[in-house]
């Protein structure tokens, strides 16, 4: 029953003859953006997240350096205005976004007045979730940005020297590993956490880096006892040369990929802080401060509930099927589907080859 | 071996040495434990100040008091082990182990059942690659990956508690819900299962009607409400769980491993009356005991008398169904125990709990009532907890197994003429554990201390509204005492791990070049 095993392996074509016809000819980083271009999922999620991105933060209006950029959404996440009464049952502030066509007994297709509703005292809570949105953004890019160059850089010179300095820089991530996140978070939180999003999600960074540089660490130890690290090095190579220039090219997958994990890791750790109070300050909005802020009331007035939620989920969501597409790509033992079209073809490009 | 494990343990204390001093001036610089004090007017807080002042030793620099702390944690070789008190003047060794046997209840069971879920269908997954379940179960577990635990937490609430006591007043289901039950399981089923076009409508619509019918007579005789399986379920349910283990260790076509399991089966619904009479008696947990032991060792008789060779397999899975077994016969009793559970005042027609650890109105002497009750409290938060590490194992164990799937000796394996299931149970299964052990035990000791937001939406008390409290009034004693315990944990867990490895794959050496 559960152990059937997949009949149609060898009929027809070969099916390694047909992905080597597909990489014919081209260089390993064509073959990647290849793959990943196939890769249907990936590319949903980047279109989806980069919709978000671009929708999220030309929202509100903000400062730049010395230009104030207008945005197209009327409120701030500071304008009171009056609550809106008496939507259903007594409620107030409800949201006036409708999906309804005006002929099928809706209010029409339109935003209104206040897409997701409006909090307890009256702000937009639409202005609220794409500030929130922004600064989770903001939170889960620098975490990457940080987490990704300490880590890189710590799992290159171990895995690249190994010995003593191995020892030093592994015991020193076990050190970090030690002391978990959401402690460090807190404690950097209580004490940092006015000092605003940026700042905590680089302390954060601090932190985030282990898991990340024992991976490249791994992957130096192998790399570096390859054939062109010899070559490299009797050409007359620098060390310096070699990691940059010879290893690190080669780990590149292995760190892209842990790097966008961490960032969906990332997202999910900043909106905790902020549930437990360590993370996002108040008079600052984060998603998990909005979820925090208003789970009580999920029952009376679940918009305020479901809005944030949707928001986080979908960008970790998309974060986490663009790593996986990633990982498909660069992983040269990862193969695709072989469709039934795909064998057609082949078997097309066979018999025509035979005819002439 | 022992160098090594001395060296690795020596190394661990130092690492824990620094991160503790790191940890505690940044507690002790984080913020002042006797502010809010200073800010008040009450009349003794200037008393209360100096008390505290006194008791923490506030006076000195945090460095200095940091191996005050130590002193007593290094107390452990002269026998006088002390975390040092905690702000109300409590030891802090009392609390933290006061608080360990909650979260230890919250974190195995969710563990244990994140695993077997997780691995069950991270093999299948990987078994049926690119198929439809495949890749819904993928889209799945990227969907539970991307979500906060306490945005789940709510919805639960609010779905599988409240709105379920509210339905148990009166069940009812419509028939278009039935159906719609019915129609999903059969997809869910019918493509795990797998096989050609026709197989799969065959499954499909034998687990639909089958689903449908069993909800209807459910709902027929009350099910919900006076839930129970019965002499009959019991035995049907047994069967069924010695037909799979022996499968699942063994294959159907080994006689006396099958016989061995049936004849468990057999002795279970034979013991069933006299298994319940017992139930009924004073002190519970010895007799449950004393049944397991004895069920143990019926199945090693058994299998003794079915087997006159190679008898280790044959006890291994006559051992497993007689467990299952005797899971199955709790599993009805507690059933049975729902109905005057449901009637309690505590309870009240409410048996799905939203928050807490136990009912603290309920007043009970009666051992399954408790139990029952323990359970019902423990539901929610497992099914929070599985839901976001489960998915972490389907990934891992179906990316683990496909590339033991690519390997040689299972083409070797094939070659030979192996059938299929000795093929994935023996040489591809066992291979997969090995780096799924070191990520269990690592996963298990990280997610002691990391269940803080779990307790803390649920209502529990264990380590980590201990570490809440700790932060939230700068009891630092407190804090060190919570991470003393988490930090050690990881360590020790890691070196496990690693000690672990080596002895389920003989191709790594422990200690050598490191």
């Amino acid at each position: 029953m559960i152990f059937g095993r997949k009949k149609s392996e060898s009929e027809g074509v070969d099916e390694s003859s047909i992905l080597n016809k597909e990489t014919e000819g081209l260089s390993q980083s064509q073959i990647v953006r290849k793959k990943f271009l196939q890769h249907k999922a990936a590319m949903i999620a980047v279109f989806i997240l980069s919709s978000v991105v671009i929708f999220v933060f030309s929202a509100l209006k903000q400062k730049i350096g010395p230009w104030t950029y207008p945005g197209w959404w009327k409120y701030g996440i500071e304008d009171l205005s009056d609550l809106t009464t008496g939507c259903k049952d007594g409620l107030v502030g409800c949201p006036t976004a409708s999906l309804r066509p005006r002929w099928l007994g809706g209010a029409g297709i339109g935003l209104g007045e206040h897409p997701f509703g409006q909090d307890d005292i009256g702000r937009d809570y639409f202005a609220l979730v794409m500030r929130g949105a922004q600064r989770s953004l903001m939170v889960t890019v620098i975490i990457g940005a940080i987490g990704g160059v300490i880590g890189t850089v710590v799992g290159a010179v171990a895995g690249f020297y190994r010995g003593t300095v191995d020892s030093i820089l592994m015991r020193f991530t076990d050190f970090i590993i030690t002391v978990p996140a959401i402690i460090i978070g807190s404690v950097i939180g209580f004490h940092f956490g006015n000092l605003g999003v940026a700042f905590l999600a680089f302390y954060l960074g601090l932190f985030a880096w282990t898991g990340l540089s024992r991976l490249v660490r791994g992957e130096f130890l192998t790399l570096r006892e390859r054939e062109f690290v010899d070559a490299a090095r009797v050409a007359g190579a620098t060390n310096r040369r070699i990691i940059f220039k010879h290893i690190l090219p080669n780990a590149v997958g292995i760190i892209i990929v842990s790097v966008t994990l961490l960032m969906s890791g990332a997202i999910l750790l900043e909106t905790a802080l902020s549930y437990l109070g360590f993370g996002v300050l108040p008079p600052d909005v984060s998603l998990g401060l909005l979820i925090s802020q208003y789970q009580e009331s999920f029952t009376t007035r679940p918009w305020l509930f479901w809005y944030p939620g949707i928001f986080i989920v979908t960008i970790a969501l998309c974060i986490n099927f663009i790593g996986d597409g990633l990982r498909d790509a660069f992983d040269p033992r990862q193969r695709r589907r072989i469709t039934r079209k795909d064998r057609q073809n082949a078997r097309i490009a066979k018999k025509a080859k035979a005819h002439a | 071996m022992f160098a090594f494990i001395m060296r690795r343990l020596g190394t661990l204390g130092v690492i824990l040495f620094g991160s503790s001093f790191l940890l505690f001036n940044l507690a002790a610089l984080s913020g002042d434990p006797v502010g809010e004090l200073r800010a008040s007017n009450e009349p003794d807080a200037e008393a209360r100040i100096a008390q505290i002042t006194r008791s923490l030793r506030l006076d000195l620099p945090p460095p200095v008091r940091y191996f005050i702390w130590l002193r007593g944690i290094l107390g452990v070789f002269v026998g006088k082990f002390d975390l040092g008190q905690t702000r109300t003047s409590e030891p802090v060794a009392v609390a933290v182990f006061d608080a360990i046997p909650t979260t230890l209840r919250l974190v195995t069971t969710a563990a244990v059942v994140a695993l077997v879920l997780g691995l069950a269908i991270g093999i299948i997954t990987a078994l049926r690659q690119y198929s439809r379940f495949d890749y819904s179960m993928t889209f799945f577990s990227f969907l539970l990956f991307s979500l906060p635990i306490f945005w789940v937490a709510v919805l639960l609430k609010q779905f599988m508690a409240i709105e379920f006591n509210n339905w148990l007043a009166d069940p009812t289901i419509p028939p278009r819900a039935m159906v719609t039950v019915g129609f999903i399981l059969g997809l869910i089923v019918a493509s795990a299962v797998g096989g050609d076009r026709k197989k799969y409508w065959r499954v499909f619509f034998i687990t639909a009607a089958g689903t449908v019918a069993t909800l209807f007579v459910m709902l027929k005789i009350n099910w919900f409400l006076q839930p129970a399986l019965g002499p009959v379920g019991f035995f049907i349910a047994s069967v069924g769980a010695a037909l799979l283990i022996t499968q699942l260790s063994v294959g159907l076509q080994h006689k006396p491993s099958l016989r061995a399991a049936l004849a468990m089966s057999v002795l279970g619904l034979i013991s069933y009356y006299p298994v319940n009479w017992l139930f009924n008696k004073e002190n519970q947990p010895l007799i449950i005991f004393g049944l397991l032991l004895l069920t143990i060792a019926s199945a090693v008789v058994a299998s003794i008398y079915f087997a006159k060779i190679d008898r280790g397999p044959v006890i291994r899975t006559a051992v497993l169904t007689g467990i299952l077994t005797g899971m199955l016969m709790i599993l009805d009793k507690l059933m049975r125990t729902w109905e005057p559970y449901f009637n309690t005042d505590a309870v009240n027609g409410r048996p799905v709990p939203t928050v807490g650890q136990t009912n603290s109105l309920l007043e009970t002497g009666d051992y399954w009532i408790s139990l029952l009750d323990v359970v019902m409290h423990l539901v929610l938060p497992t099914i929070a907890l599985t839901a976001i590490s489960f998915a972490g194992y389907i990934r891992f164990s179906r990316g683990t197994m496909l590339e033991v799937l690519n390997q040689d000796y299972i083409r070797t394996a094939r070659a030979k003429g192996l059938n299929e299931r000795t093929v994935i149970m023996r040489h591809a299964f066992r291979n997969t554990m090995i780096p799924m052990t070191t990520i269990i035990v690592v996963d298990f000791a990280s997610i002691l201390g990391g269940a803080i937001i779990t307790e803390r939406v649920f209502g529990w008390t264990g380590m980590g509204t201990l570490f809440n409290t700790a932060i939230n009034s700068f009891d630092l004693n407190l804090l060190m005492g919570v991470f003393f315990l988490t930090a050690s944990l990881a360590l020790i867990a890691n070196l496990v791990a690693d000690l672990l490895y080596s002895v389920m794959d003989p191709r790594i050496r422990v200690g050598a070049g490191s």
